[in-house]
């Protein structure tokens, strides 16, 4: 059971049950946590005021049981749907601008590592892709080139949702939409193949349809952001409102999009110092489980 | 943890790496033994922050501004800085900045003119988001057309982010405001930004006579802890607990938490008064109080106005002063009560707007005393000869009207 999360036992009577649920059930300072935990433990993500059936939050779901450090990891957001979510989140969490979320990353990132030097201190940017790409594209880029150690997550639901289905930079071309009355006329943006050109170690793109791919690709990226350098990871969140689907048909449109051939395809590039650090870490949880057998 | 009470973190009467004595800030600022030195007003900001134990400061290149802000690098390379780095743009500077504080660093960079508009919208998220950074605004001209002069125009932007605004009239100001203000707005009840505003070139690239504290002294090191909000590091509780949380809490209640925060905001703005006062020896200075025509004035501008005083006496004529130290919190009964015998009140300003004028005119009563000027603007220089000039042209002018309307 969790140690470091604990409430002042002066304020325990006065604490929400979902708080003290949280504390006594939650999945701090568990090394395996991952998905498998859903339905046995308190999920650090209650609620949220996110549309019924929205596959964001599924993506937040998956994401928030995978992240492998939570008693100790500062989550920056950005403005959009993604910022209804993150006062349900179990971490500290930043919202300050729209777009500047790698600037501020890279700030509290460094203040953290001043200040737990001998203790790691995860920073994960999570924001739409109007914020990663669109606006804070520079912040984001810049993050990259300068190899600050933290993890981009871009919810990439391909146009920007919160204010009504405008056009974005990650919008597939010839899509109708607001402020594309004609139809988006350039290409969706290829950010998975400018982040591994601008210095990502670990970079993937997917859809956030499978909850074990999902919990692996983030273990994997905010570990190689902790060790080796900056990653990135876009997941397609499909705006279920604005394409014109129902709640439950989320899913369908995940998996439809990650087929071969389509635009979510999984893919993934590491960088051969990300791959080493892997092979270390896969040799040392082998060496591990043949001590444990014998 | 690294705190204040961190057996890493050096305390009061110890020493940090450099070799600088943790210093009492009271001690440091009022009973140390200071000593002249010659320097220019960037060298003098590259002194202050050797002096107050900065975790981390970011910085890009902008006239006047650059020399400062590559001299505090060359502080992170001594070791005296903790962490340094250029950014990419004020507004990712600023970004850079507030996420260092958020996660609980003592932080320090500097911009002007169109940098501090690129930045813009940073600063009433700092203030909201209560981050005692501090930033230097070695204020210049904004575009268009494009000038890298002095001016002031930047500071009438500035003044209803929610920030602690204090406008130093020479280096030696700057020096006191750079280490006094980091005290100030770091106050549980304040913790506030604060933006220490000096006149480019006019005091960034001349030379001027400094007391300084002594070089080995140096203030303690910030405690996030001692903060009216949560550290964003993991380490107190709640953890279900973002910065920034009440309009996105709900739509239906965040008219009244924004409006009640931004209150709040300007309460604690009201609340570094007791700790200004006695530091900065009050928020305005007066020279000839009782006399009839007095300038107020903040910046260099002072020094304009002094020398004018100077001129008027060689004349056989009495005129007053008011500076004005710190503009937010504004000095308004201070300067109501400073400028009460006063018949023509003159505000000398280095911009177009002449927003000093219009912010006394709006709180002190018989405002028609006021005159918005002279002002110069975009580099322009505001002889004393000129000032008196123009405000004898000014009292002919009021004395003809009293003749034909009187």
């Amino acid at each position: 059971m969790a140690n470091r999360i604990q409430i002042n036992k002066e304020f325990v009577d006065i604490m929400p049950q979902d708080y003290l649920d949280l504390v006594d059930n939650g999945t701090y300072e568990t090394p395996n946590r991952g998905w498998k935990d859903f339905g046995t433990a308190t999920e650090l993500i209650a609620e949220h005021s996110l549309c019924a059936g929205c596959p964001e939050s599924i993506a937040f779901r998956h994401i928030m049981a995978s992240i492998p450090n939570p008693e100790d990891t500062v989550m920056v957001g950005s403005t959009g749907c993604t910022s209804l979510v993150f006062p349900m989140i179990a971490v500290h969490n930043i919202h300050s601008l729209f777009g500047n979320q790698n600037a501020i990353a890279t700030g509290l990132k460094r203040a953290l590592a001043l200040r737990f030097p001998d203790r790691v201190k995860d920073v994960i940017v999570l924001a739409g892709d109007g914020a990663t790409v669109d606006i804070g594209l520079d912040m984001t880029l810049q993050s990259w080139f300068r190899k600050e150690r933290f993890t981009t997550i871009c919810f990439d639901n391909e146009l920007y949702a919160n204010t009504g289905g405008q056009e974005s930079g990650l919008m597939q071309k010839g899509f109708l939409a607001k402020m594309a009355p004609l139809g988006k006329r350039f290409e969706k943006v290829r950010l998975p193949e400018i982040a591994r050109e601008s210095g990502c170690d670990y970079v993937a793109i997917m859809t956030a349809s499978k909850p074990s791919l999902v919990e692996k690709v983030i273990k994997q990226a905010v570990l190689i952001a902790r060790e080796v350098g900056p990653t990135y990871i876009q997941i397609y969140t499909p705006c279920i409102l604005e394409i014109g689907k129902q709640s439950m048909e989320g899913l369908q449109e995940m998996r439809t999009s990650e087929a071969p051939g389509e635009r979510f395809k999984f893919r993934e590039f590491i960088s051969p110092e990300a791959q080493s650090f892997l092979d270390g870490l896969a040799e040392k949880k082998k060496a591990e489980k043949i001590a444990t057998t014998t | 943890m690294a705190t204040q009470t961190d057996s890493r973190v050096p305390q009061i009467g110890q020493r940090n790496k450099k070799g600088q004595l943790i210093t009492d800030p009271q001690e440091l600022f009022l009973k140390s033994t200071r000593t002249p030195s010659f320097l220019t007003g960037s060298e003098v900001i590259r002194e202050a922050v050797r002096r107050s134990s900065v975790d981390f400061s970011v910085a890009y290149p902008i006239t006047p501004q650059s020399e400062a802000s590559s001299l505090v690098g060359e502080l992170y390379a001594e070791g005296y800085v903790a962490d340094y780095m250029r950014g990419e743009s004020e507004f990712a500077v600023m970004g850079q900045c507030a996420g260092a504080a958020f996660g609980g660093a003592r932080v320090f960079t500097t911009t002007a003119g169109p940098g501090t508009l690129r930045a813009f919208e940073n600063f009433p998220m700092w203030a909201g988001s209560r981050l005692p950074i501090q930033v230097v605004f070695t204020v210049r001209g904004i575009n268009s057309p494009l000038t890298i002069q002095p001016d002031t125009l930047e500071i009438a932007f500035m003044l209803e982010t929610g920030m602690l605004l204090w406008h130093a009239e020479s280096a030696q100001d700057l020096f006191d405001f750079m280490i006094k203000g980091y005290y100030v707005a770091e106050q549980p009840e304040v913790h506030l930004p604060i933006g220490v505003i000096c006149d480019g070139f006019f005091v960034t690239h001349t030379k001027d006579m400094v007391m300084m504290t002594p070089e080995d002294q140096t203030l303690p090191h910030y405690d996030p802890y001692r903060s009216p909000v949560v550290c964003m590091d993991m380490e107190v509780p709640p953890v279900r607990m973002m910065r920034d949380p009440f309009v996105m809490k709900s739509n239906y209640i965040s008219y009244m938490t924004h409006a009640s925060w931004q209150l709040e905001i300007r309460a604690a703005i009201e609340r570094s008064r007791k700790h200004t006062i006695p530091l900065l020896d009050g928020l305005i200075e007066v020279e000839n109080g009782d006399a009839e025509i007095m300038f107020v004035a903040s910046g260099t501008a002072v020094s304009q106005a002094r020398e004018a005083i100077r001129l008027f006496r060689d004349k056989g004529e009495r005129v007053g002063l008011v500076k004005i130290k710190t503009l937010r919190p504004f000095p308004t009964e201070e300067i109501r009560r400073a400028t009460e015998h006063a018949k023509h009140i003159f505000v000398p300003e280095f911009n177009v707007a002449g927003w000093l004028a219009r912010e006394i005119k709006s709180t002190i009563d018989r405002n028609h005393r006021v005159v918005a000027g002279p002002h110069v603007a975009g580099g322009m220089t505001m002889p004393p000869e000129i000032i008196v000039e123009e405000i004898e042209k000014h009292m002919a002018h009021r004395r003809n009207k009293e003749l034909v309307h009187g």
